[in-house]
């Protein structure tokens, strides 16, 4: 019993790692640009399947590398073609079009790659468990958390430390003045929709090794990521981050005791958080 | 538009849905096609109420179509052999869902409730999609029908007659949509314009802008969930797809297609989203990049809709 709480303990952790991961590139592009990004789930499929189209030519670590800076890039692309004729206007219209992208990116894939789970290859040493007792150990799911840690890491530094990162950052609050400061701010949110998508291309990646590859990937995990943010409040990354993981122990503590409600208690708690702190656990007063 | 010309613009509205399944067949069509656009009709016109007319983004209205659709379904299967109570219940279901999550998220705004009400949507997915012996399962629900309509003075056959399901799918559009204007004509109503033209403005005039919300929010999510219930009727069947985010966003741009700010906009759209998916669903497998596609361009290049460009186009 013991064992099978914590194996699930540990399953829920790594699972809300991935959704951290994938929530945290949504809401850096909420918070700058407004845009409720449907298509983050596509553009995490489209980084697994270039991953997997490449691991016979780069090997797993450079897939690694560069498939989600593939995916980053056409990530710049459909911004600028697409999204950027939108802001300014009602959300309503951002919200139909990320949703007619995510159509046509899931179905891209599907005609592409085909319909079927297709086995993703990862490095021998990283597949086995590395204890016999705690047989879920498995090298892979402890180098994802390393993983995302580091990603999550390397994102505030960018945020903290870097100029783009300042910009993005005071943009969040009042893109207007910065803007007036000089910055070019087409620019800004287009650099920042990039960063947000890299980051879902990387945890397509991520999730490839784990999951296998469907072209349902993305939007089996889109939903729970955006309970992730809604539960840690809007316009707050610490606050995503923290939504994330909550909610992947949260399920993975279900599946314990009541397997078939793993998926409906994050939203039960969403229903919590809403009731008791609209704003979300980290979120700022008054801020939606 | 003049009232004289809207006045004979519904009344030819009314007049080509009374003969439908009559001139529909002359035009290449099938009843049940033409109920199906009824069907989604009311409830991009239900999502509209809110839409178009009080400024508030829903994008969770599938979740009360889908309480509707099993409401319907489950009752029919297990409880009475009742299409009326069934539907009462579909109707009950959905509206308490409704009212209970409205009070929940009354007080987010924008893109914040957008968001809120994609989550809560797939609270009631998860639930038909996972509860097999009960729902179904991902299989859906089947293994019953609608019944004949017992009056009393007589029986009507919906089951058997086409056309008879048809009738009753317009009377309930009919009431709905009556209800929903008289709505809006009275001060509620008009208070809810308002809202959507400058919610500051009302906030200090005094209006409580939370309840006015909430209210049309639960009438919005009572007809959405009295479109489900004549849906699942439809098809005799419940699908766990009639509750997901999907759903919810065929609904948006149908109302969005057709014309949100025109009270008939979405009647359009559901036509328009209903013939093409009838008609691209049987010519390509790849539907989904389609309907894709079909999204980014409506909202690229026709964002105002049909109903929309054409009241410009008729404005002095």
């Amino acid at each position: 019993m013991t064992q099978l709480l914590l194996f699930n303990l540990f399953n829920g952790l790594v699972i809300g790692a991935f959704y951290a991961l994938m929530a945290l590139g949504l809401s850096l592009i909420l918070n700058l640009s407004g845009i409720i990004n449907f298509a983050h789930g596509g553009f995490l499929a489209i980084g697994g399947y270039l991953a997997y189209t490449l691991i016979p030519h780069i090997g797993f670590w450079g897939a690694l590398a560069v498939a989600p800076v593939l995916t980053a890039g056409l990530g710049l692309v459909v911004e600028r073609v697409l999204i950027r004729p939108l802001y300014g206007r009602d959300p309503l219209y951002s919200l139909l079009l990320t949703f007619g992208l995510a159509f046509i990116l899931e179905d891209g894939t599907r005609y592409i790659w085909g319909p079927a789970t297709l086995p993703f290859a990862i490095p021998g040493w990283l597949s086995g468990p590395l204890s016999n007792t705690f047989f879920f150990l498995t090298g892979y799911r402890m180098f994802m958390v390393a993983l995302v840690v580091v990603a999550v890491i390397g994102l505030f530094l960018i945020l903290n430390r870097t100029r783009l990162g300042m910009r993005i950052r005071a943009g969040t609050l009042d893109l207007e003045t910065v803007s007036v400061l000089g910055v070019n701010t087409r620019i800004l949110r287009n650099l920042n929709f990039g960063l947000g998508i890299y980051l879902a291309g990387l945890a397509g990646v991520l999730a490839a090794g784990m999951l296998g590859l469907q072209p349902t990937i993305g939007s089996t995990l889109l939903m729970p990521s955006f309970v992730a943010i809604i539960i840690g409040g809007l316009g707050s990354l610490p606050g995503t981050l923290l939504g994330g993981l909550l909610i992947g122990v949260a399920s993975g503590i279900t599946t314990v005791f009541f397997p078939s409600a793993s998926e409906a208690v994050i939203y039960v708690i969403m229903g919590l958080v809403l009731l008791v702190r609209p704003r979300g656990l980290l979120g700022e007063e008054g801020r939606f | 538009m003049n009232a004289l010309n809207k006045r004979a613009a519904g009344l030819a509205i009314w007049l080509l849905l009374l003969g439908m399944p009559y001139w529909l067949d002359w035009v290449g069509g099938y009843t049940s096609l033409g109920s199906r656009v009824l069907v989604l009709a009311l409830a991009a016109m239900s999502l509209n109420f809110l839409l178009g007319f009080t400024g508030v983004l829903s994008f969770g209205h599938a979740a009360y179509f889908g309480l509707g659709v099993y409401g319907v379904g489950l009752t029919i299967k297990y409880l009475v052999s009742n299409t009326l109570i069934g539907m009462a219940v579909g109707v009950t279901a959905g509206t308490v869902a409704a009212a209970m999550i409205g009070a929940l998220i009354v007080r987010l705004r924008g893109i914040y409730f957008a968001m809120v009400t994609i989550a809560f949507g797939q609270v009631f997915y998860f639930i038909a999609y996972r509860w097999n012996s009960v729902t179904g399962g991902d299989d859906g629900l089947s293994g019953w029908q609608r019944l004949p309509i017992d009056l009393r003075f007589t029986t009507v056959d919906i089951l058997g007659n086409d056309k008879a399901f048809y009738y009753l799918v317009l009377v309930s559009f009919a009431v709905a949509v009556a209800i929903m204007a008289a709505l809006l004509r009275s001060p509620f109503g008009r208070t809810l314009l308002a809202i959507r033209e400058n919610e500051r403005r009302a906030r200090f005039l005094g209006i409580p802008v939370d309840r006015h919300i909430w209210l049309s929010w639960v009438i919005s999510c009572l007809f959405v969930s009295l479109a489900g219930t004549l849906y699942a009727l439809l098809n005799n069947f419940a699908d766990p797809h009639d509750l997901r985010w999907d759903q919810s966003g065929d609904f948006v741009i149908m109302a969005v297609l057709g014309g949100m700010r025109a009270f008939w906009g979405p009647l359009i759209g559901a036509a328009i989203f209903v013939v093409l998916q009838d008609y691209v669903s049987s010519e390509t497998t790849n539907w989904m990049s389609f309907i894709g596609l079909f999204f980014v361009l409506v909202v690229l290049f026709f964002p105002r809709g049909v109903l929309g460009i054409l009241q410009r186009r008729t404005a002095p």
